[in-house]
């Protein structure tokens, strides 16, 4: 347990950086994943197309692929620039990535949750003379949420243990500081590997627990 | 086919009118977006001819593409059999009446679920020759982390496959004098198996998206070849990543549709009569796909 003693507190700052990654990239997740679904089911068929495509395009390359093309592609190439800063930089970039793979898994949640909203619902909003996007903002997408938090749950922990891979985009959080941490202190593996994992049983355990209890609370009574 | 046409009036002369209008500025929009991001791209002379034509040469995909393919395919075919067996023995040993072999089983599936998956990888991979004295290779290391994943889910899944069927099932095997190991293994996980293939399938899909994490710890597969193999020699890494992404893509919607094509399958073969108020689980996926039955 030495190692994981002295070298407390960097391992907290990698921790850190692994929370900030999630916690911004789930809420950017959530605003796009909710726009690809308004997308999805809209009037319009050049947005159904786009986002459908996009989904599939997003929801079937490795994550692994698409950190490293908003590094390469977005960062390098395209000239993207976040700030001067390089660290800071690639941050925002794993940011972007993170939030463009998960967004899609949002986006099939919600649209799955939609399906759920009877549809009498709609026909009744429909009836008193809404329009597409009230009827989506306040009658359909309010009871769709209700419906999806389970699932959105689950995205986030995934989202929550996928940040590791945001060291390809070369930003320093949990994985790289435990990869070094392997290498200087060869003779304490197992307890660095459990150390480690624990910290995640930490992050995650209580995101299922809040989204459990958020489900019961908010689960719409039919 | 729109399936939520219920959303919105079907649009009278002046909403097909202004339905037209904004079709045409948002295709506008999204044109202008994707020429910047050619213009961009054009800038730094990723369309340039001699970057894109490596692409379609014989060696270049003997050399790169190919053997890349078969080091992920080999990463995956065996992480989704040595899953499946793990997923398997778990769900069966996690259902056992057994407490000693419940709870550890338990514990496991738990553990590896919870558990990153890279630094399970950066675990077997770098930790390897502290823990056991030999060094492991990549394709180890990413096949065991697969398999413990993967397995885990795989075996949660088929336990609530298990739970998901009449209790008459399990009751009808007891009353023909099965022991409890005969009634799981003959009676109840083959048809757990059936009813959650689709969502296996799409675990799958997961498990060969995975696999490029490889890619980290220097396995040899598709990725590590065309960005690090293709781009290195032709120094066009946008081309390279766009064809590997093309071909992940490709391989995961096949799997994608086979999974949809059990799950009719599944649900067309189940049209089993229960008595109510039984408490049968129905798995998350046949329940959003009944769910879309219904609104269709």
């Amino acid at each position: 347990m030495d190692a994981l003693f002295t070298e407390r507190a960097t391992i907290l700052a990698a921790f850190w950086m692994t929370l900030r990654l999630t916690a911004v990239s789930a809420l950017g997740s959530l605003v796009l994943g909710t726009v690809l679904t308004g997308m999805r089911v809209s009037p319009l068929p050049v947005l159904r197309t786009a986002s459908q495509a996009y989904v599939t395009v997003a929801r079937n390359t490795p994550l692994t692929l698409v950190l490293l093309f908003t590094s390469l592609g977005v960062g390098a190439n395209l000239g993207v620039e976040f700030s001067a800063q390089i660290s800071v930089n690639n941050y925002w970039l794993a940011v972007l990535g993170l939030t463009a793979y998960t967004s899609a898994f949002v986006c099939e949640a919600l649209r799955s949750g939609i399906n759920t909203v009877p549809v009498g619902q709609a026909e009744a909003a429909r009836a008193v003379g809404l329009g597409f996007g009230q009827i989506l903002g306040s009658v359909v997408l309010p009871q769709a949420f209700r419906a999806v938090i389970p699932p959105l749950g689950s995205i986030l922990i995934a989202l929550t243990k996928n940040t590791t891979v945001a060291l390809v985009a070369g930003v320093a959080e949990a994985s790289v500081r435990m990869r070094e941490m392997i290498e200087i202190y060869g003779d304490q593996v197992i307890q660095i590997f459990l150390g480690f994992a624990a910290g995640f049983v930490a992050l995650c355990l209580p995101t299922g627990l809040l989204f459990g209890w958020l489900s019961r609370r908010l689960a719409v009574a039919r | 086919m729109s399936g939520y046409s219920n959303l919105y009036e079907v649009p009278g002369r002046r909403g097909v009118i202004r339905n037209r209008v904004l079709a045409a500025v948002i295709t506008v929009v999204f044109g202008w977006l994707g020429y910047v991001v050619y213009a961009r791209f054009d800038e730094r002379d990723q369309w340039a001819a001699e970057k894109w034509q490596p692409l379609l040469r014989a060696d270049v995909w003997t050399t790169f593409i190919l053997p890349g393919l078969e080091g992920t395919l080999k990463a995956a075919g065996l992480g989704i059999v040595l899953a499946g067996a793990f997923g398997l023995v778990f769900a069966t040993a996690r259902m056992s009446e057994h407490a000693w072999i419940r709870v550890p089983a338990a514990a496991v599936v738990e553990f590896f679920r919870a558990v990153p998956l890279l630094l399970l990888i950066f675990c077997a991979f770098f930790g390897s020759f502290a823990i056991t004295g030999t060094t492991v290779s990549p394709f180890a290391a990413v096949v065991l982390g697969l398999t413990l994943y993967n397995g885990s889910v795989i075996a949660e899944t088929l336990r609530a496959g298990v739970n998901s069927l009449p209790k008459g099932q399990a009751e009808a095997a007891q009353a023909l004098g099965m022991r409890r190991g005969q009634t799981m293994v003959l009676v109840l996980m083959p048809q757990a198996i059936v009813a959650m293939m689709p969502a296996i399938v799409s675990q799958f899909v997961v498990l060969l998206k995975d696999s490029a994490l490889g890619f980290i710890v220097g396995y040899d597969e598709l990725v590590d070849r065309g960005l690090n193999g293709i781009a290195a020699n032709f120094s066009n890494v946008i081309p390279a990543a766009l064809l590997v992404a093309a071909i992940f893509i490709a391989i995961n919607t096949a799997l994608d549709a086979l999974a949809h094509w059990l799950r009719r399958r599944v649900s067309k073969g189940r049209k089993v009569t229960r008595e109510p108020g039984e408490g049968t689980v129905v798995p998350p996926s046949a329940a959003v796909d009944n769910a879309l039955a219904k609104q269709l």
